[in-house]
């Protein structure tokens, strides 16, 4: 029996693109036990939220950089839940482009992220410059990189012309025989393998338990997407949909699971501008909302939930958002003992932690 | 002259400068060419790039890492929320800008900072960083100076 050694990982590490601590207790190489410490990046989002419900469009793309698309059309989806407002169609096909854009960059910045953190840096320099063309896509389409301050309760503030609809659809024809490559190298690369195949193993009965969403749930078995089961703001009719999912659990699943939803974001992409009409871009509404409404939207990380009670007024009353990052963290105390040290931030990266959005 | 090596660190940003940043050191951007390396440890760091309003958990640890970043450094508050904390203005753990808790050389606007105006920036840096070293050349004395050959050994 040999001495236990504790090393503190974070919050400040090459590997993490934000900050999160975890402390590591380990037996020669081997983790033990894991503490998690969380808050580094808690800035009181929620009470700047309650300050002006229009506002609040923009300032919900804030709460995360990454899903920032996610955040906003969630939060319009629950203020015109409150308001009982119908959002016209093109406004749902434009926003679904843009949510699967997003979904895009979000899961290539993953992957590349799980390349850089099992030392394969020729595939993370790849994956970034592939995401680098969606990125120029979303800009292309929103003006923004990053922040598209799109979305307005009742529907969305700019529109797609066919001009860029037809340079949309040129662009996903290039970049679809590029992703194609990437995904054999995720496929079946024996470095990539042998770093993430069988490593951080969450099993269908654990994942139950820690109640995980998203990418992390469908890798364990759990076929679960919102974007099936009643969700309000998602255009999902005459497209075809089926939930990517796997039984492994393992590193390697989670990575699978993102790429094989990288070429289906960019089949629904496909499938949405075929199905643009022409039409109202917002629903007009006066006056503020009064009540309690609720929404969910699928976010890249998995389910994003918004709830909000106005009282009628600019002011709202309270504003509280469940976001996918905070379920899917807290699982890695599950994960992590058992595994070897230097396949700790692999695994940490592969459940996608998204620091900003879980302290917000 | 030696290439200037970064250090990045999130203070509670929303990512979005992050991105950017990450977007700089990869294939479209590419910084490398001005010999900049993503450095994680601030003992190898010459500049440092800082994104987000500081919040208050993160405040100590962004003084350390500044302590720990040897002369001559400089600091670059990427994003209108590590400017001046403006984007989360009405949030009420932070610091509202990376100018309040550490001093700051160069300012980048933008919410999120597109990364040409970080590389902008940067090159801004570049220089500013050159006459703080070139400063801290003609400051130190002459006494000062290890010169092993010249120097009169008490010893002996």
């Amino acid at each position: 029996m040999s001495r236990i050694s504790t090393i503190p990982f974070g919050p400040q590490h090459p590997s993490f693109l934000e900050p999160l601590h975890l402390k590591l207790n380990l037996e020669e190489e081997r983790v033990v036990s894991v503490e998690l410490s969380q808050g580094y990046n808690h800035r009181g989002m929620e009470y700047a939220m309650e300050k002006d419900w229009k506002r609040d469009a923009f300032l919900s793309e804030r709460v995360c950089g990454i899903c920032s698309f996610h955040h906003g059309t969630t939060y319009c989806q629950t203020i015109e839940a409150i308001a009982g407002l119908q959002v016209p169609e093109r406004a749902l096909i434009i926003r679904t482009i843009m949510l699967e854009l997003q979904r895009i960059t979000s899961h290539t910045l993953t992957l590349g992220h799980i390349a850089e953190a099992v030392g394969y840096e020729n595939l993370f320099m790849q994956f970034f410059r592939e995401r680098e063309e969606f990125m120029r896509l979303a800009n292309l389409i929103s003006g923004n990189r990053v922040h598209y301050s799109m979305n307005w309760p009742g529907g969305v503030r700019r529109d797609i012309s066919p001009e860029t609809a037809k340079e949309l659809e040129n662009k996903l024809d290039e970049m679809l025989p590029k992703l194609q490559m990437l995904d054999g190298v995720v496929r079946k690369d024996s470095t990539w393998l042998k770093r993430t195949k069988g490593i951080g193993v969450l099993t269908k009965e654990q994942a139950t338990t820690w109640a995980v969403v998203g990418p992390v749930a469908r890798a364990s078995g759990i076929p679960y997407d919102v974007r099936l089961s009643g969700n309000a703001g998602y255009h999902l009719e005459g497209i075809r949909f089926e939930p990517v999912w796997r039984e492994e659990g393992d590193c390697w699943a989670r990575a699978m699971v993102r790429m094989d939803e990288t070429l289906q974001s960019v089949d629904l992409i496909r499938q949405c501008l075929g199905q643009l009409r022409d039409g109202p871009l917002v629903a007009q509404f006066k006056g503020h909302p009064n009540g309690e409404g609720f929404s969910r939207n699928e976010a890249p990380r998995g389910e994003l939930m918004y709830w909000i009670r106005a009282k009628g007024e600019s002011k709202l009353d309270r504003v509280k958002i469940r976001t996918p990052a905070f379920v899917n963290i807290p699982p890695l105390a599950e994960m992590l003992p058992g595994c070897e040290f230097p396949d700790v931030p692999v695994i940490v990266v592969s459940v996608d932690p998204c620091v900003c959005c879980t302290d917000r | 002259m030696k290439s200037p090596w970064i250090l990045h660190f999130d203070t509670g940003s929303c990512n979005g400068c992050d991105l950017e940043i990450w977007a700089l050191l990869t294939p479209k951007y590419d910084v490398e060419r001005f010999g900049m390396v993503n450095k994680a440890n601030p003992k190898h760091a010459d500049i440092l790039l800082i994104t987000g309003p500081v919040t208050k958990k993160c405040e100590e640890r962004l003084r350390k890492l500044y302590e720990q970043t040897p002369e001559p450094k400089l600091v670059i508050a990427c994003g209108d929320c590590a400017s001046t904390g403006a984007p989360f203005m009405d949030c009420y753990n932070h610091n509202h800008g990376v100018n309040n808790v550490i001093p700051v050389d160069v300012f980048v606007p933008g919410c999120a900072c597109r990364p040409e105006a970080i590389i902008d920036a940067v090159i801004i840096g570049i220089n500013k960083w050159k006459e703080k070293a070139e400063a801290m050349e003609t400051n130190v004395s002459h006494e000062d100076k290890i010169m092993p050959d010249d120097s009169p050994r008490s010893d002996q």
